[in-house]
């Protein structure tokens, strides 16, 4: 068996059960640190794909930034224990599987349209996680556009962030 | 991975897990001593040769403390907590040059743990990013209201000035072109107009000053120790911690001084360089000297760093919070992406 | 390429088995006398009030959400920073851009006084 095998059945393992654990317990710092150790192992699996910048920023940002701000939702809220819902279990649960079928059947449909397959271990593969083709992609004409767009989405972030604990602060 | 690879890397990470215990047990007594030497007393002196011993005496009281956990406090995260912190603290060393790579009966060995990451400086960064749980959980998994509110001020401090540390690296990262920690320690290998030393520190001297503020932000250190101001928070988010649980925050918080001097050596001085003296015939012919040597002057940095840590803490009074808040936004992180630009602008201008 | 990465790994592991072996070590050896004052919250020598899990400030929130923002900023910078030395002026310029819109933001927030304690 070779290295990135192995390491891709650990991590995979390690990504499922984590992910099982966030909608399985019922305390929700328990569920939110499920979900940061799910995203380390995430990491883990985009350095098997040769993706080393991905998988470090899968941890800055991911793990080490917007999970800080659920874990302090949470403690903000307060959120106890959660209560077990007595009303029509069965409905919500055929629901709520028939839902993330077709959201996951739309995924997989989405990801055959766009994805590019190169050959892992390739060199080219290699080269393509490397930080400086992901630089040299992202100011290439073809992402430069999108980029600038994303300082857009983030301003409006901003401003929305403010003017909704602004309210609560006066 | 050879048998041997696997022998030299447990070799590799059995040397600096002890350094580390070491270092910081005489860190510990490095700062008492030097505080002592502030506020003219005279400091630990009864265990060993002039109180030399005395951090390892710390240790086993710690281990003969009894272990006190709140019934209501969450028994597991309470568990998790320090060992979050530690581990970071460890692992945080994979990416740090000892020395240069030298060559011993034909086999190359580079004293890294992990040398030639790409992204080196960013994992370094992404792996300190977690750190902000183990301090968090510590908080509220206590129960305790000093502890959550000292956790939460902590957390909230921390990913302040997060931003201005990496920001603040972004001029180093343009001049060098790189993020892989050992292409940047060798491009400060050579010198300026034949005798001063290509360091980091000459081009970027606002980085590095945005970067050692962020730095005693990071570690929560005075005057950024406010999880821990005594006189209203009691111990901060580890009030509930005893014995060696409350240890290894304490062993966490100054493996992080050492290793944030440890980097600000590596990034802005040249990390293990010793300029002039490595270029001597002598030290260019023996590679095994020459890393010694290395060694050497990367310790020698390191130290004199950590002095600098230990000096602003005993000089300086502590921030009140919200001047903490207002200096990391609205100070360090426009500097921070001033100096960033401004590099970027002038180095576009030298090359065009 | 994940070999490169094995040392990380490891050194992860031992950090975690050092920080378990400590508190593991800790609970055999230290003593274990409770008592019902020892395992109350400590709270200055009075009892305690109520549980600890209150709700706080708002602000706590909206740092979080600032510095996920800047921190995207940020992510965007380094792939720059790296291989500036291959792009032309055209990514200066988008970069500008990029930083500049970004610093409205930072303006509104700071004139909005969104980050002022007191």
């Amino acid at each position: 068996m070779s290295l990135d095998l192995t390491f891709f059945i650990i991590l995979a393992i390690m990504a499922a059960v984590s992910a099982l654990m966030v909608i399985l317990r019922k305390n929700p710092i328990t569920s939110a640190m499920s979900l940061v150790l799910h995203f380390v192992s995430l990491a883990g699996l985009y350095l098997t794909l040769h993706a080393q910048f991905m998988a470090v920023i899968q941890m800055l940002v991911y793990a080490g930034a917007i999970m800080v701000l659920v874990v302090f939702v949470i403690m903000l809220l307060n959120l106890g224990r959660e209560e077990k819902m007595a009303v029509r279990q069965s409905a919500r649960a055929a629901i709520g599987i028939g839902a993330s079928m077709v959201l996951g059947a739309l995924l997989i449909w989405g990801l055959t349209q766009v994805m590019r397959p190169v050959a892992a271990g390739s060199s080219q593969a290699m080269v393509n996680g490397q930080i400086a083709s992901v630089g040299k992609a992202l100011f290439s004409t073809a992402y430069v556009f999108p980029f600038e767009m994303v300082s857009l989405v983030l301003l409006a972030a901003a401003v929305g962030a403010v003017v909704l604990t602004k309210r609560n602060l006066k | 991975m050879e048998l041997l690879d696997i022998g030299i890397l447990a070799a590799k990470i059995f040397i600096v897990l002890h350094v580390f215990l070491i270092g910081a047990a005489y860190v510990v007594l490095y700062e008492r001593k030097l505080s002592a030497w502030v506020q003219k007393r005279v400091g630990p002196n009864r265990v060993g040769w002039r109180g030399s011993l005395q951090s390892f005496a710390d240790v086993l009281k710690l281990v003969k403390k009894e272990n006190i956990v709140p019934k209501a406090a969450h028994q597991g995260f309470h568990f998790l907590a320090p060992i979050i912190t530690i581990a970071i603290a460890i692992a945080l060393w994979c990416v740090i040059p000892f020395a240069g790579p030298f060559t011993v009966a034909g086999k190359v060995i580079d004293l890294t743990i992990a040398p030639g990451l790409d992204v080196g400086i960013l994992l370094l960064l992404a792996l300190s990013s977690l750190g902000v749980y183990g301090i968090t959980i510590a908080g509220w998994s206590s129960n305790n209201k000093y502890s959550l509110l000292g956790g939460l001020r902590s957390a909230a401090q921390m990913i302040s000035y997060e931003l201005s540390m990496g920001l603040s690296l972004i001029g180093m990262m343009l001049v060098m072109g790189s993020l892989n920690v050992s292409e940047i320690v060798v491009q400060q290998s050579g010198y300026w107009f034949g005798f001063l030393p290509k360091w980091n520190v000459f081009v970027q001297p606002i980085g590095f000053l945005i970067f050692l503020v962020a730095a005693f932000a990071e570690t929560n250190r005075a005057p950024f120790d406010l999880a821990e101001a005594e006189p209203e928070l009691v111990g901060g988010f580890h009030t509930e911690y005893s014995g060696l649980r409350f240890g290894l925050f304490f062993l966490g918080e100054y493996g992080n001084v050492i290793l944030m001097s440890a980097l600000m050596a590596t990034l802005f001085f040249g990390g293990y360089n010793a300029p002039w003296l490595q270029d001597l015939a002598f030290f260019q012919q023996n590679e095994v000297l020459r890393a010694v040597l290395q060694i050497g002057a990367f310790s020698f940095k390191t130290f004199m760093l950590v002095t600098v840590f230990i000096w602003v803490r005993w000089s300086i009074p502590r921030f009140r919070y919200d001047q903490l808040m207002n200096l990391g936004w609205r100070v360090m992180f426009p500097i921070a992406l001033l100096n960033a630009v401004t590099t970027a602008v002038v180095l576009q201008a030298i090359r065009s | 390429m994940i070999e490169q990465y094995i040392p990380v790994i490891a050194m992860i592991v031992t950090g975690i088995l050092f920080g378990v072996v400590s508190v593991k070590a800790h609970e055999i050896l230290g003593p274990q006398r409770p008592n019902k004052s020892k395992e109350t919250p400590y709270e200055s020598g009075m009892e305690p009030v109520a549980s600890a899990h209150e709700r706080f400030s708002v602000k706590f929130y909206l740092v979080a959400m600032l510095f996920i923002l800047f921190d995207i900023e940020i992510v965007f910078m380094y792939p720059w920073a790296a291989s500036f030395r291959e792009l032309g002026g055209f990514a200066l310029w988008a970069m500008l851009l990029f930083v500049v819109t970004l610093f409205v933001g930072y303006i509104y927030i700071v004139k909005k006084k969104a980050l002022k304690w007191d």
